[in-house]
């Protein structure tokens, strides 16, 4: 293996486009778990963005149409869940796991005639001088609209979790539902608008793997990224910031692997490819060690039936 | 205005019938989901659920049920013991292939010995697979509060690895002309599962899953700790208070499932399947969690509903080949009966009343 092989740069670049999917996914389900709900189905969802996002571009001709059509139709299979939980007051975690198991189905439903397909192009950032500069500019100024998306959305969740009114009602519904429906707040309504951005979130992260990261459409090419986002939730103690750092870090891990493939380790592939799901378990353990001393960090109501009762 | 109403008892009445409700009402939406692939609808679900059972080839297809159900029925029994119990093993799927490449390898390695014991101590090599891979969740869970969904899940896709591994290299077929895949057990009479009586589809696993049902019967309605495992999942309070010591539960529960999911895949890949190959599981890890939902965590409801989902796996073979019905259309069809189920269970625990809109 020639390690030398690997430029840091280009590295560090990939490693920006392979996190986006899982920041999209990760910051969506951030949301929805600090208003309480516990959603399962981000695989789900991923998946059909991923095909929604690819069968819409191809269609209309045009990415951005593409990446509405994803976060549309992430947020349509995702309210499935919301009345289900919300409404029908079922289980989370059964509701959650139905929505991976439909969502798996549906989109190699949908995505057989779109098989070996070429999605249209997307076109990526070109600033004249600054797309040029030497380091910074590939890092910095020379990726696709998407990633700068999905650095934005994060600083905007945690602003909006931070510093306004509608991320405290988020909060307070998710720490204690029965408190913030005494104070007349519509609990349900907002945990099913929430479970819509994190449905529309996870459209987009699908349909970034599909149209820019692939860029083609494979049946169940999400292979467990919608998983690894909810990890990183955990990772991140439902912290803004923590998910960006933490899905960087797990697409850092599929990055290098890919990289470590490409440049011909002396370990075979398979090995290498599952070492971003066996680090998954390794981090999870890490913070759950951690946090058996100093309490956890999760909203306090996570994954409870709300039913009012008067 | 419609309320809902707890009720003090979940209703054995309703119990009943939303499985089955939740049935028809997805034979419904599968039948609009059909119409909107441009397949009649009556007759795609008339092929999925009557000719297998009742067609002209039924004498063909009546043995795969049993073939499709027998693992799926093993595995759900399993789950659904943690289910009761609020412990969420996901990772099936896993456990089913590790229990396949540890039989499959003890097999492998007695090639071409003819003696007796070597399908037995494949059987307890698949179980042992199982529960080995099953403890890593248990184990973590239990000195450290790391979440089994997550771990167990994660752990499908590292078997999956292995899997590939294994096919490429320990255990492929060294005959085999480099082609990926181990040796054919049908081919090897002292480590294969054939048949027992020809042409009726039964074979040792669908045993299995037989004595599995009526173990677990009597572990949840006779033995203490299939007390423990109900009172967990109805009263996680009063348990603690009644002694139930939640690591031996999560434990022995991860352990059961793991151990019937190992079970399943050696049965499977030195059955039905023949081989240990990169594709030989087929789901059933996830299917099974189904299963264990439309049989409400009930053993003999397990039964009646892994055959049903077995039936609709023939079934929509048939509609594949016959009406050209897409085999992701099944899966979809699956994940819908789910949806209906668990937003059916509504009316097992909640009254719904008709209550004028109170004036302000």
């Amino acid at each position: 293996m020639d390690l030398s092989q690997i430029d840091p740069i280009l590295l560090i670049t990939s490693i920006m486009v392979v996190s986006t999917p899982l920041l999209f996914a990760a910051i969506g389900e951030m949301v929805v778990e600090k208003a309480g709900v516990l959603n399962l189905g981000v695989e789900g969802m991923m998946i059909v963005g991923a095909i929604a996002g690819f069968a819409i571009a191809v269609e209309s001709g045009s990415v951005i149409i593409g990446f509405v059509g994803a976060a549309v139709g992430g947020a349509i299979l995702s309210l499935v869940f919301g009345i289900l939980t919300q409404v029908f007051l079922a289980n989370q975690v059964p509701a959650g796991l139905a929505l991976t198991l439909f969502g798996l189905g549906l989109s190699a439903l949908i995505g057989q005639p779109y098989a070996g397909i070429r999605p249209p192009q997307s076109t990526t950032l070109d600033v004249p001088l600054l797309s040029d500069l030497p380091v910074l500019g590939p890092i910095l100024f020379q990726h696709d609209a998407m990633v700068y998306l999905s650095l934005f959305l994060v600083t905007a969740t945690w602003w909006v979790l931070k510093h306004t009114k509608t991320g405290l009602i988020i909060k307070a519904v998710g720490e204690n539902h029965e408190a913030a429906h005494a104070l007349g707040y519509k609990v349900v309504k907002i945990r099913l608008l929430a479970i819509m951005f994190g449905g529309a979130c996870a459209g987009l992260g699908g349909a970034y793997l599909s149209l820019i990261r692939v860029p083609q459409w494979t049946e169940g090419m999400t292979a467990g990224a919608g998983w690894i986002a909810l990890a990183i939730v955990v990772f991140a103690s439902w912290r803004p910031e923590r998910v960006l750092l933490g899905a960087y870090l797990f697409g850092g891990i599929g990055a290098l692997q890919l990289r470590l493939q490409a440049a011909g380790a002396n370990i075979p592939v398979e090995y290498l490819s599952m070492s971003p799901y066996i680090v998954t378990i390794v981090v999870l353990v890490l913070i759950s060690a951690r946090k058996s001393n100093a309490g956890t960090a999760a909203p306090a109501s996570l994954g409870k039936m709300f039913h009012a009762t008067n | 205005m419609l309320t809902l109403e707890k009720r003090a008892q979940p209703s054995r009445a309703w119990s009943l019938m939303t499985p089955i409700l939740a049935v028809v009402l997805t034979m419904i939406a599968g039948g609009i989901m059909f119409a909107l692939l441009g397949k009649a609808p009556l007759e795609a679900i008339r092929t999925i659920f009557w000719d297998p059972i009742f067609g002209e080839f039924s004498f063909y297809y009546r043995p795969q049920i049993l073939i499709k159900a027998g693992p799926l029925i093993l595995i759900a029994i399993g789950l659904s013991l943690g289910f009761r119990a609020g412990i969420w093993n996901i990772g099936a799927e896993g456990q089913y292939i590790m229990g396949a490449i540890f039989g499959a390898g003890v097999g492998l390695a007695f090639y071409p010995a003819d003696l007796w014991f070597i399908f037995p101590l494949m059987v307890l090599a698949g179980a042992l697979g199982g529960i080995l891979w099953a403890m890593i969740p248990a184990l973590l869970k239990t000195k450290f509060g790391t979440n089994e969904i997550l771990v167990s899940l994660m752990l499908v896709y590292v078997a999956e690895h292995i899997l590939s591994a294994v096919s490429f290299g320990a255990l492929r077929n060294p005959d085999g002309h480099g082609f990926p895949g181990s040796r054919n057990f049908q081919q090897y009479e002292a480590a294969s599962n054939p048949e027992i009586i020809a042409g009726s589809g039964m074979h040792w696993g669908v045993i299995t899953a037989f004595i599995a049902v009526i173990g677990a019967y009597i572990l949840l309605n006779r033995h203490i700790l299939g007390y423990q495992i109900r009172l967990t999942g109805q009263a996680p309070r009063a348990a603690r208070f009644a002694g139930v010591r939640p690591n031996l539960l999560i434990t022995f529960c991860l352990g059961a499932s793991g151990a019937l999911a190992g079970l399943a895949g050696l049965f499977e890949v030195a059955g039905p399947a023949g081989q240990i190959s990169i594709d030989f599981n087929s789901g059933y890890g996830f299917t099974a969690i189904i299963v264990a939902f439309l049989g409400r965590l009930h053993p003999f409801g397990i039964l009646l509903a892994g055959l049903l989902m077995a039936l609709t796996y023939v079934g929509g073979d048939i509609a594949q080949s016959n009406l050209g019905l897409p085999a992701a259309a099944i899966q979809a069809f699956q994940g819908m009966l789910l949806f209906f189920l668990l937003g059916m269970d509504m009316l097992t625990n909640f009254r719904v009343r008709l209550k004028q809109a109170e004036a302000v």
